[in-house]
């Protein structure tokens, strides 16, 4: 004991400045946001890192694959494009993109809700009841909480958590997430959630059973949650049966999107998010 | 004994005032900043103990800290001049040197000197400063460039003011 107080006086200024370092630089972590965010997230950066180089060795056999289904993507998009700019514009048809592309922009009537962006699967599961994916892009790259994940225009899940570089997504196949959705056919709408047995197969709630139903329905997004379009595509009914003693069906839907096979995703941001937040928030507070 | 007291309170007021009201307002091409309230810390007595040295220090630092919202960091950017001064001083000058006079100002010890002393406490200082700022080794160099562009300008503000202010 005198030999530690002895220890502790010959080397009382070491001391004393490591106490006073630690304590303004666990000042600097926990009261700066800047530097918080920096420090939590460097887990995370190399625990990504790791992710990203060993799945870009294995998406190497996959390329020529998603090649072919980004062409397909590109035409449909062309089309969809197309179709769109006919119908505002009847008999003024441009066959030249850039003359026809900054007047579907200007017009206010078209102000573009969703951006699209995509970005590559850099981790990835379907194994377990909470899958969650891992993307390579990060607020760095404008990615937000709640954007809309897909691939080849089929839903897959919804940004969570996103780091500088980062950002996780909550699977569709994740039992705690349900989203809205509908049938294309007649627009009845249900809620959309997966009871965790198969990852090729999703359940559609909250159909009442006076609405017709057909096996190869196809299931739409509503667009009532905003991170999404209206009418991007999640799947086709497979299966349906009446629930004993309920007066909703219980729907199967057979996933569109190959939850396996996920290497490019898209994000879509809705840009007027913030604002619909805003209104249906104060719905809550005028109760 | 008293004089002394009362005469390194005001520089330390002072040296904190001049920072926060005037030299806080000066971002020249949006990356350099002079940090000028180290000369406190840079002119008080070479006998003064360690450990008060690290308080005042820790105190200077935090007090700067209180006013540009930023918690810590020139806390510990100043915490460690403040460790590393009596190491500097051995490094740049004789021990007898030390021992004739009281504290380093530049009427004793000659302007060469005096530079050199600010130049070694700032840099590592603001050394510490940005990378603390920063809290990352990414842009290294811009960090770099910073550093050495605020240091040329905190050490210029610091001799100068030898001349203009604390000339007593």
């Amino acid at each position: 004991m005198k030999n530690l107080f002895r220890l502790l006086y010959r080397y009382h200024v070491v001391f004393l400045f490591l106490v006073l370092e630690a304590l303004s630089l666990s000042m600097v972590v926990t009261y700066n946001n800047y530097q918080r965010a920096a420090f939590f997230d460097s887990s995370n950066f190399i625990s990504g890192t790791l992710f990203e180089t060993f799945s870009s060795l294995w998406q190497i056999f996959d390329f020529k694959q998603v090649n072919v289904k980004m062409a397909e993507e590109n035409a449909v998009l062309r089309a969809a494009l197309q179709e769109r700019y006919l119908k505002s514009n009847p008999g003024n048809y441009h066959a030249s993109d850039s003359i026809y592309l900054p007047r579907i922009a200007k017009d206010s009537s078209l102000k573009a809700v969703y951006r699209f962006t995509t970005a590559r699967v850099v981790n990835n599961s379907i194994n377990q009841q909470h899958n969650f994916i891992t993307l390579n892009k990060g607020w760095h790259d404008g990615v937000k909480a709640n954007m809309g994940v897909i691939a080849n225009g089929q839903v897959v899940g919804l940004v969570f958590k996103v780091s500088e570089n980062f950002s996780t997504v909550i699977s569709l196949l994740n039992i705690q997430w349900k989203i809205s959705a509908k049938i294309k056919r007649n627009d009845y709408f249900g809620s959309l959630s997966w009871n965790g047995r198969d990852y090729r197969r999703v359940q559609l709630n909250e159909i009442p059973y006076h609405v017709p139903v057909q096996n190869g329905d196809t299931v739409v997004t509503t667009g009532y949650s905003s991170s999404f379009p209206e009418g991007m595509v999640i799947g086709t009914i497979s299966d349906f049966s009446i629930g004993t003693g309920s007066n909703f069906y219980k729907i199967e839907v057979m996933l569109a999107a190959d939850f396996k096979k996920l290497v490019i995703v898209g994000l879509v941001e809705n840009k007027q998010m913030n604002e619909i937040k805003q209104l249906e928030s104060l719905n809550n507070n005028g109760n | 004994m008293v004089i002394n007291l009362l005469k390194y309170s005001l520089i330390f007021v002072v040296s904190v005032l001049l920072q926060v009201l005037i030299f806080n307002n000066i971002l020249i091409l949006r990356m350099i900043a002079p940090f000028f309230y180290i000369l406190f810390i840079l002119l008080l007595p070479f006998d003064t103990p360690r450990a008060l040295l690290l308080f005042l220090s820790f105190l200077l630092g935090l007090l700067i800290d209180v006013f540009t919202n930023t918690p810590g960091v020139h806390a510990s950017a100043s915490l460690m001049i403040g460790f590393l001064r009596p190491g500097v001083l051995r490094l740049i000058s004789p021990r007898e040197m030390l021992d004739s006079v009281l504290a380093p100002r530049v009427e004793n010890m000659g302007l060469n000197w005096f530079a050199g002393y600010a130049t070694f406490m700032v840099v590592i200082h603001h050394f510490f400063l940005f990378f603390i700022e920063a809290f990352t080794f990414n842009d290294f160099l811009i960090t770099l460039i910073r550093i050495v562009l605020s240091s040329v300008l905190s050490i210029v503000l610091i001799v100068l003011s030898q001349f203009l202010i604390f000339r007593k």
